[in-house]
């Protein structure tokens, strides 16, 4: 067994009036190291207490003012300094914008800050141990009566004075209160080795838990604007063919539809000779001829075919299709040129099909004819 | 402890000469003023007279919002100088007489009175159904004639309950006021719009009334806070109020002078944010010229400096810096009045000048002569309230 030290001695009153007045007159009295507990607060107690006002304010005050300043600081240099975007036309550093972060951080600092403080300073926490916890004191305290008690602490400490003191006072009922030494003296294991220990495993365990839930278990991918989609893509091994390709080379021999071979690869007299235009210059086909000369071929030789196109003069000049080399030219010969190209002009096979080809050869014709008409054609 | 309250023995006490003096002072210098500024210009006086009648009203009316809730709350502390609040009510009694010039130039004030005007503006014939002269006129006489009434029945009870020391009186008031709240708030809102917001008859803020409230009950608090530390300090109240008794004045001051900012930010963020060209035109009027310095000096005067100056617990229980910050805070409020009516008369810049002044000591001689003459016939302490001890006996 532990040796019982008496801690202080106690006496429950049964008024608010009583009390206050047992408070008042033994702190007239001189004496330091008491208190009072009631079960709620009572108006007047400070006053007879003699207490003065709590510091908690001033913690309160600069926490809060401290919030209001990281709203400022963290507010402007987000929004103006590190990714400065133009809101709804306001300045970047839009101090009304900020007038609710102000407020919030300063609520919540000086709320956290508080709180923390009167735990910390003032209850002085981690030691969670009172000599007038589980006492008969406390548990009359806590539900009807009004009590006051003197530690032994105290300089003016004479138990039969205060017994007395009590009595005058009107207590219905004194209680001295004991503790035991290794009770109070007793240390938070709090920095004991196998706590730490704990303390670091279950971390790294809540850490990892929370790591593979949130990234594997229930991973959204993010939305990437579409940069990562779901496709084939060049120069990437895929398992769709067994050479690791997404496509193969067509089977020899394949023609695709509309894309027949070039027989007359650089053979421009034996295109002149052998190819014929299938088209007869009916008014539909001048009108496509018509419309894709205008797309293709006006912009060098000009929507005439003289070559008075906007490059005059900026290029290697664009040649007339009205020269008589050209006018005598045979239609396969011009049909050459647009599938081989020629000098600086390139091959514009990709851009008209073979019907379309053969389309502007015979509105290139109606052209020439314009510029040399004969009599007859007035008639 | 503290001292007994003894009806017998309760002589009722002559009120500081200083105060009688000040009060017929400021009034008769303020009426000549007044009088003369009404003939040299009478349209700014009468933009004047509105600032005056918003003030009178807000500390009328505060002061009756207050009597009300401390009914509605059964609050103790409040008891022993309940009267003050009640005096002061009794200003609704000369609303009436305040807003009668203003009747005579409704045309020169109001835009929405030029019927040229509204019949081609589409947006006052929208409005043209609420604001006419006619109903303008009936809202007007209505909610004057509901706060008098009120203000009646209310005092009339504690009057009564003098001679007589009758609960039942308690609890009548106590009925009284809860019908009184849902009306004040609907007719000071509507007030507010009438007299203050349809100056600039295009604009409209939900949150208008709710800012003049903020404003109501400051004027209301900080009246009554002056008085009640003067009054106490010289011994005309009950023997044993101590300034634990200020204390909830000073935190009602400190509220509402943050209710105020946060309605006045909220008013301002959401019409900064939206920018829609019809709601910023308002601000943009007090941004013009050197309303610009008016707008910056309100934030420092209505919000910042009191709230430094009352945020401790030791400055809300201090009578010398209670009664500085009470008429410090009453300046501040005719200030922000004075910012929301003027910029319609003088748009290209703030004026201040005698005819400002006069209006402005009209204000506060008429609040207190108002006081000064209730005073004088009526007992200061509500002897036969049943509270009264319990008041008395109030510590923190």
């Amino acid at each position: 067994m532990n040796e019982k030290i008496l801690y202080a001695y106690s006496a429950l009153f049964n008024t608010p009036d009583k009390i206050i007045h047992a408070a008042k007159t033994i702190a007239e009295k001189g004496y330091k190291k008491y208190d009072v507990n009631t079960p709620y607060p009572l108006h007047g107690m400070d006053h007879a207490m003699k207490l003065t006002k709590s510091k908690i304010g001033w913690v309160t005050l600069v926490f809060g003012l401290s919030g209001t300043l990281t709203a400022v600081t963290m507010m402007g240099w987000m929004m103006a300094i590190d990714y400065p975007v133009v809101i709804g036309g306001k300045p970047y550093f839009g101090l009304p914008a900020f007038g609710p972060i102000m407020f919030e951080l300063s609520v919540l600092f000086a709320a956290i800050a508080t709180v923390t403080a009167l735990l910390t300073l003032f209850l002085k926490l981690p030691n969670n141990s009172h000599p007038i916890h589980d006492t008969e004191y406390m548990k009359n305290v806590s539900s009807d009566k009004y009590g006051i008690f003197i530690e032994a602490e105290d300089p003016n400490f004479n138990q039969n004075e205060i017994d007395a003191l009590f009595h005058q006072l009107g207590a219905e009922k004194i209680i001295p209160i004991y503790y035991e030494e290794e009770k109070i003296n007793f240390k938070p294991k709090m920095f004991d080795k196998k706590f730490l220990g704990f303390l670091a495993f279950a971390g790294i365990l809540t850490s990892l838990l929370v790591y593979g839930t949130m990234n594997k278990l229930l991973y959204i991918p993010p939305f990437s604007w579409m940069s990562e989609q779901n496709k084939f893509i060049p120069q990437h091994t895929s398992k769709l063919f067994k050479n690791n390709s997404d496509m193969l080379p067509p089977v020899k021999g394949t023609v695709a539809r509309g894309n027949l071979p070039y027989n007359f690869k650089n053979q421009p007299e034996k295109a002149a000779e052998f190819l014929v235009n299938p088209l007869l210059p009916t008014e539909e086909n001048l009108k496509l001829g018509k419309t894709k000369f205008n797309i293709y071929c006006s912009p060098c030789h000009g929507y005439l075919a003289d070559g008075k196109s906007r490059l005059r003069g900026n290029f290697p000049e664009p040649p007339t299709l009205h020269s008589n080399k050209v006018r005598n030219w045979s239609d396969g010969r011009i049909y050459h040129v647009i599938m081989e190209g020629q000098n600086v002009m390139p091959s514009y096979s990709r851009q008209l099909s073979e019907k379309e080809r053969w389309a502007v050869i015979n509105y290139i014709r109606v052209l020439q004819r314009s510029f040399n008409a004969k009599e007859s054609d007035l008639l | 402890m503290s001292s007994t309250f003894n009806k017998a023995d309760y002589v009722k006490k002559d009120l500081p000469p200083l105060l009688t003096k000040l009060a017929y002072g400021l009034t008769a210098i303020g009426l000549i003023l007044v009088v003369l500024a009404y003939l040299t210009d009478h349209t700014r006086s009468a933009y004047n007279n509105v600032v005056l009648l918003m003030f009178l009203i807000s500390i009328g009316l505060g002061s009756l919002f207050l009597v009300a809730i401390e009914y509605l709350g059964g609050a103790v502390w409040s008891t022993p100088f309940r009267r003050i609040a009640e005096f002061l009510a009794a200003i609704l009694l000369i609303v009436p007489i305040v807003s009668i010039p203003i009747f005579f130039n409704l045309h020169e004030l109001y835009h929405w009175m030029h019927h040229e005007a509204v019949v081609n503006d589409p947006v006052l014939k929208g409005k043209e159904a609420y604001l006419n002269l006619k109903f303008f006129t009936i809202r007007v006489v209505a909610f004057f004639s509901i706060w008098i009434l009120f203000y009646y029945f209310i005092t009339n009870n504690s009057k009564k309950q003098d001679s007589t020391g009758d609960v039942k009186l308690t609890k009548v008031n106590t009925k009284l006021s809860a019908i009184f709240i849902p009306v004040f708030a609907v007719t000071l809102t509507f007030s507010a719009i009438d007299w203050m917001m349809s100056l600039e008859a295009h604009w409209f803020s939900t949150m208008f009334g709710v800012y003049y409230f903020a404003g109501i009950f400051l004027g209301g608090i900080a009246f009554i806070t002056v008085l009640l530390v003067y009054l106490n300090e010289k011994g005309n109240l009950v023997k044993g109020l101590v300034p634990d008794h200020y204390y909830s004045f000073g935190v009602f001051m400190f509220g509402f002078v943050n209710f105020w900012a946060y309605i006045a930010f909220s008013q301002y963020m959401l019409i900064w944010y939206a920018n829609l060209p019809e709601e910023t035109i308002w601000f943009i009027h007090r941004w013009e010229g050197s309303w610009v310095a008016v707008s910056l000096i309100i934030i420092f005067v209505h919000f910042v400096i009191p709230f430094f100056a009352l945020v401790s617990q030791g400055s809300k229980t201090n009578a010398p810096k209670l009664k500085f910050m009470a008429i410090w805070i009453l300046i501040a409020h005719y200030i922000d009045l004075y910012w929301i009516v003027l910029p319609v008369y003088s748009p290209k810049g703030a004026v201040f000048g005698w005819i400002e002044f006069g209006f402005m000591i009209l204000g506060f001689g008429l609040a207190l002569l108002v006081f000064v003459l209730k005073a004088k016939n009526n007992n200061l302490i509500p002897v036969g309230d049943p509270k009264l001890q319990r008041g008395i006996d109030f510590r923190l």
